[in-house]
């Protein structure tokens, strides 16, 4: 059987995976990585949707194998301790979820979409997230809660080094 | 513009609901909390059912029949079980003497044909997907391998894929009993009056296609035994339900049995079931002393979570020449799929009832047959029988103002039933409590720009172009908050339809709230914390609500049919009432005053005209310690309600769309879609908003994307999410949302469900504005799902029969020709 | 669901590929090439297909990236779809590459998927054989004995059938640059945003000088109107010479209409959950005339 090395989240784990075994499933069933769900078989829900090397992959079309050296995020390792990411932050405000079986790929894809494109028309995000299917909010609040979260990374990211100048004169708008 | 306007106001609801802080006087109830839930959603820390890892866990598999109707003539399972890391494997006939039969709490009728339905078909299978066998293994993957070694032999039957082939003279049978499961009629008013001598009659036929609830999660059940009890874990809607239905089906003694729902990805009443996986993994564990564990694949949930809808409805309005509505009839074929599930022949009734919609007549008749295929059984799907009845008379009001050359708008004024005659007895016979139509379509009027977009259609015809715009209404308006006891037993629904609760006060001051409603992403823990939060004074962030566990929440009727807030809500207002008069008793006895005298505001107890009180937090503590308290006064405050309602609710609402339609590609776009909803009194407008938004998501799903095809053979060709279209972010428009709020009389939080609102108003919105953007056509209908390909055949069949010059611009620049017989699925 | 078990192979370089491949074929074994699998593992997952082996190619060094080689470019057949859409030589020189590249699926499945893989899949439904065969791509493959080099034309033997021999891997495709002059489009037409082109046309138009006037040259293919990529010919040779002033100007027959009518003409569409044959016919003449119209405007 091949043994892979992977990062998930930062910790690093050696394994022995059967050539067949989805990514989805490693993280599930192997690393206890159960906040990645599964949705369909067939790659169109999304739900599986994970950062692989930098861009987004749904985790139920990869090999374990094919992600031998690779370093993947899921939606557990988005948290700083007890900080969320702007993006969990924005999902939570504007109410993007329900039952939230979606949210997770939905988060992650939402993230990876804002890498080409940091403000995003509410079509950029609509086209963005095509592959990524809710059932439960009609969509509305998800676009909502991108761009929400897409102007708060916007504003975290800003050059630190002029912050603290700023700060005192004005308020960051 | 007016999507603007909304994100705006829901920008401001959030920005007020961040600034508001506590004060004193602010309520709980009608603020948009966002939702405790959501922080174990956001962050993966969910426990989905298939989650859960017990040790020594086993994994079950099911062979599925690959044919609709089939005899089952030998099965042999000796390859299977020698193959590594199988531990069993069975079929049907292993569990012939204890599997029993899934049940059906509905019989509709006294003659009703219920068939015997095992869980694990033993000698004949009835639809494709049907289990024949299982393997239990170590791991899902030895487990599905082993699935390929089982050999079984089929003698093939013949099929019965439509409904009226199934009620024909000879007919090939899906029971020995016949293919006609029952007929049920309801009749009110002289119909034979109505419709002699009408000046106008309106006669359509509409087809409910069979739809896939495809909630996200798909199924899952973990089943364990330590030998005596047993502990069912299910991606269900119905923890408790099913705890007694799977007692009765099994024998496993009920007090012996725990069902825990623990977080559930979605249903839209896929979940309201009592499954075969359910019942065959108690069975195994039962057998095998191991936990085991089974996860369904879409491509198999897409086969074997019951459907919904499938209904063929024909409907006749006959009206007067003004248009006013003098009766309703209403012929229905309901396909039941090969068996009867839990509510599967209930669902037709539950939208027997609401043909009438909003509108005054005076006879009213109703016939439903419920038939017998060999195709996945159909059951509860997002509004259930309602949004199938509401289709038909907001779809048939509309020809009529077509007929008529009324404004839609107007027929529908002119049949409405007026805000100053609520409460209001329908043909039908239920009470509408309260609403207002009018304010609820002036506002949706105004919000959509109705005259423009009229003005804009007119222009387009005028050019011919050949994109034209259509205008859809739906004035709709349902019954849910499912539902008073004795109406479901005069239905012959097998129980009621209370719902329970029980508030702790913890020693602490922090209150448990227990609820019997089951959420899936309704967002219970935050609403029912608002309105314990404003019954008892506490801070929203000292309520836990739990829930879906029987050992936990001991009794419920769970969640679906829009009732959750309208029954279990009221509950738990009703138990913090109790727990408040306990507190009041006992303030009386610590402050030394009469009861009477004891004013109750903030949380805090005080005698009526002094600053001398004592918290809420400080008489549970009283009541922990117990050291003082009034003579025979039992030490807690805790207290449980069982609300069973006397009414049913009715929120309505009118829904607005423009759709464009590209005549040459038969291409459906929806520009602009406007709901102003009426749900009464409400606990949280975000949740109320998010719901109504999936609401009209899944409508508009089912009047443009959805549907569950069959071949001739019986078998599914949509089994997956390649071929079971549901829409995606970019394919649906951003929604207009606002509210008009008439309270619900028949509850003291005078709520009305929210659940299924949108699902309800808004097919009939979307196939009314096709339909209207085709009428120059000389287009009537469209069947649904309004595929490209259907709407461009509709216009194609309409331009070659339809009347000569039917104006419009039927010469219009589209390249082809009218179409042939040539091939094409219909 | 969960794939049938097989063996996994991961050469190191493209050589050893071809080797593995050539053995595996000799033995009589089933195997696959697996690059992105975005293809591959949904077929596997519903046990549509049970190769014996996998050879993985997806993590070779070569052949991937963009190059810009005079008269063509050379597509890498492990160049992803995002890497594809994202450069500039492709949308600059190849737009039509890029401008079908978009529509391929979703963003997370075009991170994955290889421009290689889609061709090499030979799916009529997909987007990207239809821009091969129109622009007169040529198929670079190599096996144990080297490579060669197939037409556009050639490449799509069949449903699901490229004219890869056992033994041969696809390694690039030359996609020639049409030079100054000419517009391109691709119009697909799909149910969901996620579906598959229920048909899909994609045009290349050269007008002749000013812009609004005749047509000069145009190529046009057509997806999934049939078990391969359809290339219009006839509409091709109806176009040349065609007034592009818009339909209807000096009362003048709209010639481009006429020529796009024929854009049916050779093709044998298949019938699915999405449209029968009568349709998709009609869809392909809707939109040919609406490919070339954006093409050449």
């Amino acid at each position: 059987m091949p043994r892979i090395t992977v990062s998930v989240d930062g910790v690093t784990y050696e394994e022995e995976v059967e050539p067949r075994l989805l990514l989805v499933h490693l993280l599930r069933d192997r690393l206890g990585k159960t906040g990645t769900p599964i949705g369909c078989d067939t790659g169109n829900c999304g739900a599986c949707t994970v950062t692989l090397d930098g861009r987004s992959a749904k985790s139920c079309s990869v090999l374990a194998v094919q992600a031998d050296g690779s370093e993947v995020v899921t939606i557990e390792g988005l948290a700083r301790g007890q900080e969320w990411h702007p993006m969990q932050e924005a999902f939570h405000a504007e109410h993007a979820l329900q039952c939230g079986y979606c949210t997770p790929g939905m988060i992650m894809a939402a993230i990876d979409l804002l890498k080409d494109d940091p403000d995003p028309s509410e079509e950029a995000v609509r086209r963005g997230l095509e592959g990524n299917l809710c059932r439960c909010t009609g969509y509305s609040n998800i676009v909502r809660a991108v761009q929400r979260g897409a102007r708060e990374m916007a504003r975290q990211e800003a050059p630190r080094e002029t912050r603290p100048e700023t700060r005192q004169e004005a308020p960051a708008s | 513009m007016t999507e603007q306007l909304d994100a705006g106001l829901v920008a401001e609801r959030i920005a007020e609901s961040d600034q508001l802080g506590r004060p004193s006087d602010a309520h709980e109830v009608g603020r948009a909390r966002r939702r405790k839930e959501d922080a174990r959603l956001v962050t993966g820390r969910t426990t989905w059912t298939d989650n859960i890892q017990l040790p020594g866990m086993l994994y079950v598999a099911f062979l599925r029949s690959p044919m609709a109707h089939a005899r089952i003539t030998r099965i042999d399972t000796s390859a299977a079980r020698a193959r590594p890391g199988v531990v069993a494997v069975h079929s049907g006939q292993d569990f012939a003497d204890e599997q029993g039969s899934l049940p059906c709490a509905w019989p509709v009728t006294e003659d009703i044909l219920i068939p015997d339905h095992p869980p694990m078909a033993v000698n004949e299978v009835r639809y494709a997907g049907e289990a024949v066998a299982c393997v239990v293994a170590t791991d899902r993957h030895r487990a599905a391998d082993a699935l390929e070694a089982i050999e079984v032999d089929y003698e093939p039957l013949e099929a019965v894929v439509d409904m009226t082939e199934a009620l024909a003279e000879g007919a090939p049978r899906v029971h020995e009993s016949g293919n006609r499961a029952f007929t049920w009629k309801f009749a009110q008013g002289d119909i034979d009056a109505a419709f002699r001598d009408a000046p106008v009659v309106i006669e359509r036929e509409y087809v409910q296609q069979r739809l896939i609830p495809t909630a996200m999660e798909p199924r899952a059940v973990v089943a364990a035994t330590d030998g005596e009890t047993f502990t069912l874990h299910s991606s269900t809607q119905i923890p408790h339900v099913l705890r007694v239905m799977l007692a009765m089906t099994t024998g496993i003694p009920e007090h012996r049995l725990r069902v825990i729902a623990p977080d559930v990805g979605g249903g839209f009443g896929s979940k309201l079931q009592v499954t075969a996986e359910e019942v065959l993994a108690l069975l195994l564990t039962r057998r095998l002393g191991k936990p085991v564990k089974w996860t369904e694949s879409r491509s198999e949930g897409n086969l074997t979570v019951h459907h919904g809808r499938d209904q063929l409805q024909r409907i006749r309005i006959a009206a007067e020449r003004d248009g006013r509505v003098r009766g309703v009839k209403v012929e229905l074929l309901a396909d039941m799929g090969a068996y009867l599930m839990l509510v599967t022949p209930g669902i037709p009734l539950l939208g027997a009832f609401m043909y009438s919609g909003i509108y005054k007549m005076d006879a009213y008749d109703f016939t439903c047959t419920g038939v017998f295929t060999t195709k996945m059984p159909t059951d509860a799907y997002r509004g259930a029988g309602r949004p199938e009845a509401t289709f038909a008379i907001e779809r048939a009001v509309d020809e009529l103002a077509a007929e008529l050359g009324l404004d839609p708008v107007e027929v529908r004024r002119r049949n409405w039933i007026t805000h100053e005659e609520f409460p209001y007895t329908t043909v039908c016979g239920l009470t509408y409590d309260s609403g207002n139509y009018e304010a609820a379509t002036d506002r949706a009027l105004a919000l959509f720009g109705y005259d423009a977009l009229r003005a804009e259609q007119a222009e387009r015809r005028a050019r011919r172009d050949p994109v034209q715009l259509g205008v859809g209404v739906s004035t709709y308006t349902e019954m849910c908050g499912l539902a008073p006891s004795r109406v479901l037993g005069s239905l012959s629904y097998g129980a009621g339809g209370w719902e329970h609760a029980t508030v702790r006060m913890l020693p602490t001051g922090k209150v448990e709230v227990v609820t019997g409603t089951s959420p899936h992403g309704q967002g219970h823990e935050t609403a029912w914390s608002q309105i314990t939060a404003d019954a008892l004074g506490v801070p929203f962030e000292d309520v836990t609500v739990l829930h879906g566990d029987t050992a936990i929440s001991h009794k419920g009727m769970d969640t679906y049919g829009s009732r959750s807030l309208v029954v279990g809500g009221v509950a738990v207002l009703s138990a913090c009432e109790k727990v408040k008069d306990r507190a009041r008793e006992l303030a009386a006895h610590m402050l030394e005053a009469s009861a009477d005298d004891i004013e109750f505001s903030d949380g805090s107890f005080k005698v009526r005209g002094t600053a001398q009180g004592r918290t809420i937090q400080e008489l549970a503590l009283a009541a922990f310690a117990a050291h003082d308290l009034p003579d025979g006064f039992e030490p807690s405050l805790d207290a449980e309600s069982t609300f069973d309602p006397d009414n049913f609710s009715f929120p309505h609402g009118t829904h607005l769309c423009a759709v464009e339609v590209d005549t040459e590609t038969g291409a459906s776009r929806i520009r602009s879609y406007v709901a102003v909803d009426d749900v009464g009194s409400v606990v949280n407008p975000l949740i109320v908003e998010g719901q109504v938004h999936g609401g009209i998501a899944q409508g508009i799903g089912q009047a443009l994307f959805e549907e569950a095809i069959h071949d001739s053979e019986g078998n599914l060709l949509t089994t997956t999410m390649s071929d079971y279209l549901i829409p995606s972010a970019a394919d649906l428009p951003e929604f207009t949302t606002d509210r008009t709020e008439t309270p619900a009389t028949s509850n003291p939080l005078g709520v009305k469900g929210v659940g299924e609102a949108g699902t309800i108003a808004s097919t009939p919105a979307v196939v009314n504005a096709i339909v209207d953007a085709l009428r120059p056509y000389g287009v009537h209908d469209v069947r649904m799902p309004c595929t490209p390909e259907r709407v461009w055949r509709t216009i194609a069949e309409a331009r070659s029969t339809g009347p000569a010059g039917t104006g419009g611009p039927p010469e219009a620049s589209a390249a082809g020709s009218a179409p042939t017989s040539e091939g094409g699925l219909r | 669901m969960i794939s049938a078990p097989f063996d996994y192979i991961r050469p190191a370089s493209l050589e050893e590929a071809c080797r593995a491949l050539g053995d595996a074929e000799e033995a009589g074994d089933d195997v696959k090439v697996l690059a992105g699998g975005q293809s591959l593992l949904p077929l596997l997952r519903l046990r549509l297909a049970y190769p014996s082996a996998l050879v993985d190619i997806g993590r070779l060094p070569e052949p991937r990236g963009v190059e810009d080689r005079g008269d063509h470019v050379f597509v890498g057949a492990l160049t992803t779809h995002d890497e594809v859409m994202r450069s500039s030589v492709v949308r600059e020189l190849i737009p039509l590459v890029a401008l079908a590249t978009a529509t391929v699926a979703d963003p997370a499945v075009r991170h994955r998927g290889t421009f290689g893989g889609s061709l090499a899949h030979a799916d009529p439904a997909g987007d990207l054989p239809a821009v091969a065969l129109a622009l007169d791509c040529v198929f670079v493959v190599r096996s144990v004995d080297g490579e060669r080099e197939i037409p556009a034309s050639e490449f799509f033997v069949d449903y699901l059938e490229p004219a890869l021999e056992p033994g041969e891997i696809l390694v690039g495709v030359r996609v020639p640059k049409l030079g100054p002059g000419w517009g391109f489009h691709y119009e697909k037409f799909h149910r969901t945003a996620q579906s598959w082109a229920t048909v899909g046309v994609a045009a290349a138009v050269r007008l002749g000088e000013g812009g609004g006037g005749t047509v000069e040259e145009a190529r046009i293919a057509l997806t999934n109107m049939g078990p391969t990529p359809v290339r219009a010919h006839a509409v091709e040779a109806a176009l040349r010479g065609a007034d592009f002033a818009p339909s209807g100007s000096n009362g003048a027959p709209d010639r481009i209409r006429e020529a796009c009518d024929r854009a049916d003409e050779g093709s044998v569409p298949p019938t699915d959950l999405h449209g029968g044959p009568e349709y998709r016919r009609h869809l392909a003449r809707v939109l040919t005339y609406r490919a070339v119209r954006a093409a050449g405007g």
